[in-house]
């Protein structure tokens, strides 16, 4: 009897270890980077965490394939490291001899992969699935991009801009046309005078608080008054 | 209409009238006094001194500052790179901007009035500077257009640059961006859209069609007005770069690494000082730098008050210019080296997690202090996986990071937009950095379009057909239109082409020009005795010698030395683009290309005997129909 009991473990465990090693038929690599991802909150893997994750691909299993046959003993670790990285694969439910085909783990996986990923508080990138590429999600753009919004914005500020002058410089030119008319018939009338200097108006020059240049501060005696 | 007692003298020298005119200027030419009963309408002015030294601050304190004068710092010996900059400031930098500022506040003209005053056979050497200002308005301000791109582009998160785009089946990244960094990728395709060589021209990009027409308005809109406006903006323009630049250096001396690039790139190398290149790069960037030659400096400085003091102006600007520039080496060298550091520890972390994955080490076991001794031991231990791996495993070194000396627009946009990724609260040091940029670009730009301008206004045919508005809305839409084919994709390569020849050899000949023409042919006795009459204080030895002697040595020395540079380099090459590689390649430059470059500078240096030559046929023909009719 005991015979008998010995003998089917040994062969159990043998057809175990013949399915899940590594690079064996079906079986995927798993890395988990949890001091990287957590730092000081970072959790050691234990037995505890390995029957989470076995419980996580038979849940993942059942979900993908709605049949609700897959048991956590159908997923089977192995060569366990420090790193933290192994093997695993699914065997049958049916058929305990069997594994069930990469590819419908490999959908099951992502399928559900951010359920399986907050189960263990990590990401895409610290719980790797080797053979399994990760497809990258788009980057939001908005309908019309950032960057034209701005550009209207400081175009429409520049153009006004440039519009009010242009508008209140005609506008000048205009009144000091209307002005220089106004002012020629006042000067034929002899009602005005205009200091002019050298054919020059006083008034445009800028007659500003200037210093005075050294080198005439002494030529005031040289004219004699008026 | 004159009303009696209305003539009398008064303080400063405008209130004369032509009487005492005629006697301020009778040590000089006649022709000055009948110049000055010239005008008619007052030529305007600055509102106050403080607008002419900030508007030559904002001119001169540009982006070479900023990205060629760290470079320079850098390759020619670190700390030790001040010492032939100081010599050169005050032998070459002081003396010229002096002399420049001078003849525009006594001439009271632009480039071509004044030097056709100083001598009728000169003009020449006014129009050759108007002809160059014209190229650089052409291709300066393209660079002001990528900084408004890149500063539309700062309002997002994350920035456009700091990740790569994805390929087509989202599986992985582009692939011209896996090959190069996403800075590098978002510069070369996303902004320039560069082809693979000069002769694919490729088409106008739209986006930075876009961006060129913004930012002509916005010159446009700043010299509309003339002095009344651009005074206004040069407050703007010359102050906002400083304190962005305060900014970054607090940030920048904070950052993780920083203190890493200080110590390299100051170190001084004082084996350098042997070399003459050293020297001859720092005479080449205090020339560049102060912007001599392109007749900016006359046509602000003929907006002056004519009794200002602008000896201690051109020592003020020099001054400010020369400290901007090693300010910013500081705040460039601080990024270099957090720049440096962050790629170095990145480099360091790939090699340990290569590692750690290939020989399943625990996490934590490998770190970057044991990182050596452990590769000896793997070595030891797993000799055939570690061979295989050996490959993958790269040398990392700070060093080797360090050492990458970029200038030019890839400083700029690339190597700046790189470290402002990797910064907290990025948008906002992107957004600080990029309005900098786009202020020393916009000042400067003024500054090139008032020496085109200043002559166009000044000459009476012009201005009494076309109002000032309608000439400056119509240099800016040539040049815009001309400057479309710098946005086409092969537009960074005439860009470069431009950058290194349009300006160089040029200018050199203007300004030795201009400095023989003042000191032998007007007399710089006659010009001493204007200058004292203008400021009120006798010219100290210094600037007499220097004006004389050292600066116009200098300057054929280094005409000498460009020009068998240029001879000796034979064909001439450039940098391009390889997308398959994601790098830059040499390759040598088509026959058109090296056609326009000679035409480049033909155009420019030409004018100046053409002008001498046109001037003595015109007076000789005078002469003889004089002759004739007597």
């Amino acid at each position: 009897m005991l015979g008998v009991l010995l003998l089917a473990f040994s062969v159990v465990s043998v057809a175990s270890a013949e399915l899940c090693k590594p690079d064996a038929q079906n079986a995927f690599k798993v890395r988990l980077s949890i001091k990287t991802a957590l730092g000081d909150n970072a959790y050691a893997w234990d037995a505890n965490e390995e029957y989470l994750f076995k419980a996580m691909m038979a849940f993942a299993m059942r979900r993908y394939s709605s049949k609700s046959t897959t048991q956590i003993s159908n997923v089977l670790l192995c060569n366990v490291t420090d790193r933290v990285s192994f093997w695993f694969v699914v065997t049958d439910s049916s058929k305990n001899t069997t594994t069930v085909p990469g590819s419908e783990v490999e959908a099951a996986i992502r399928m559900n992969r951010n359920r399986i990923n907050s189960a263990f508080l990590l990401s895409d990138k610290t719980l790797q699935f080797l053979k399994i590429s990760t497809t990258l999600s788009p980057p939001v753009e908005p309908s019309t991009p950032v960057w034209l919004i701005v550009f209207g914005v400081v175009l429409s500020l520049i153009v006004a801009g440039i519009v009010f002058l242009v508008v209140s410089g005609i506008r000048k030119h205009k009144k000091k046309n209307k002005e220089s008319t106004e002012r020629e018939n006042l000067e034929e009338k002899g009602e005005v005078t205009i200091t002019i200097e050298n054919g020059i108006p006083c008034e445009t020059l800028d007659l500003k608080a200037g210093h005075v240049n050294g080198v005439f501060a002494a030529d005031d005696e040289r004219f004699t008054s008026l | 209409r004159q009303s009696p007692g209305s003539y009398s003298p008064k303080p400063g020298w405008r209130g004369g009238g032509a009487g005492l005119a005629e006697h301020l200027w009778a040590g000089s030419s006649n022709r000055t006094a009948a110049h000055l009963q010239d005008m008619e309408k007052a030529r305007p002015l600055w509102d106050n001194p403080l607008q002419f030294v900030f508007a030559c601050i904002s001119y001169a304190v540009g982006l070479g500052n900023v990205w060629r004068f760290p470079y320079l710092c850098q390759m020619y010996g670190g700390g030790g790179f001040l010492i032939p900059y100081v010599i050169m400031l005050v032998v070459e930098g002081m003396p010229l901007l002096y002399l420049e500022l001078a003849v525009g506040q006594r001439m009271r003209k632009g480039s071509i009035g004044a030097w056709k005053i100083i001598s009728p056979y000169l003009c020449g050497v006014g129009v050759a500077s108007v002809v160059v200002s014209f190229f650089l308005s052409m291709y300066y301000n393209v660079i002001n257009a990528w900084a408004f791109w890149y500063l539309f582009h700062s309002f997002q998160d994350p920035l456009p640059w700091a990740t790569c785009p994805l390929n087509s089946n989202r599986t992985g990244y582009e692939e011209e961006c896996e090959k190069t960094s996403s800075t590098q990728y978002f510069w070369y395709r996303q902004t320039l859209n560069i082809s693979p060589s000069l002769e694919t021209s490729g088409n106008v990009q739209w986006e930075q069609a876009l961006c060129l027409t913004l930012a002509w308005l916005v010159v446009y809109l700043c010299i509309l007005r003339g002095t009344a406006s651009t005074g206004k903006v040069v407050y703007v323009t010359a102050s906002l770069p400083y304190c962005v630049l305060i900014i970054y250096l607090i940030r920048g001396l904070t950052l993780h690494g920083a203190v890493n690039g200080l110590i390299y790139m100051f170190t001084p190398k004082l084996e350098q000082l042997s070399n003459p290149k050293t020297w001859i790069s720092a005479a080449t960037q205090i020339f560049f730098s102060l912007g001599l030659g392109f007749g900016s400096l006359i046509a602000f400085a003929s907006y002056n008050d004519p009794s200002n003091n602008c000896e201690r102006h051109a020592i003020i600007v020099s001054l400010i210019n020369s400290t901007t520039s090693i300010f910013a080496s500081i705040v460039t060298f601080s990024i270099y080296g957090f720049k440096a550091t962050f790629n170095y520890e990145s480099c360091i972390n790939k090699v340990i997690l290569l590692l750690m994955n290939t020989f399943d080490l625990e996490e934590g076991s490998l770190t970057a202090d044991n990182l050596s001794e452990m590769k000896d031991y793997l070595m030891a231990a797993h000799p055939q996986e570690y061979a295989q791996l050996l490959p993958q495993l790269k040398n990392c070194s700070l060093e080797a990071e360090l050492d990458t000396a970029v200038q030019g627009t890839g400083l700029a946009f690339i190597v700046y937009s790189e470290a402002i990724k990797n910064m907290e609260v990025s948008q906002l040091y992107s957004v600080l950095y990029f309005a900098m940029l786009l202020m020393l670009g916009i000042g400067s730009m003024l500054g090139n379009i008032a020496a085109i301008l200043t002559p166009l206004t000044d000459s009476k045919a012009i201005t009494s057909r076309f109002s000032k508005e309608v000439i400056s809305g119509f240099v800016c839409f040539i040049n815009c239109i001309i400057g479309l084919i710098f946005t086409m994709e092969a537009g960074n390569y005439w860009f470069d082409i431009f950058n290194d020849y349009a300006a160089t050899l040029s200018l050199l000949l203007i300004v030795l020009v201009e400095t023989i023409a003042v000191c032998y042919i007007y007399g710089l006795r006659r010009f001493e005795k204007d200058l004292h009459t203008m400021i009120g204080r006798k010219l100290n030895w210094y600037w007499k010698t220097m004006w004389a002697f050292a600066s116009p040595l200098l300057i054929i020395s280094l005409f000498i030395f460009y020009l068998t540079d240029y001879i000796l380099t034979g064909t001439l090459q450039y940098q391009a683009w390889d997308s398959t590689q994601g790098q830059l390649v040499t390759r040598d430059y088509p026959s058109y290309a090296l056609a326009v470059i000679g035409l480049l500078v033909a155009s420019s240096t030409m004018c100046i005997p053409l002008g001498a030559l046109l001037t003595f046929i015109r007076k000789r023909l005078k002469r003889e129909r004089v002759s004739t009719v007597a």
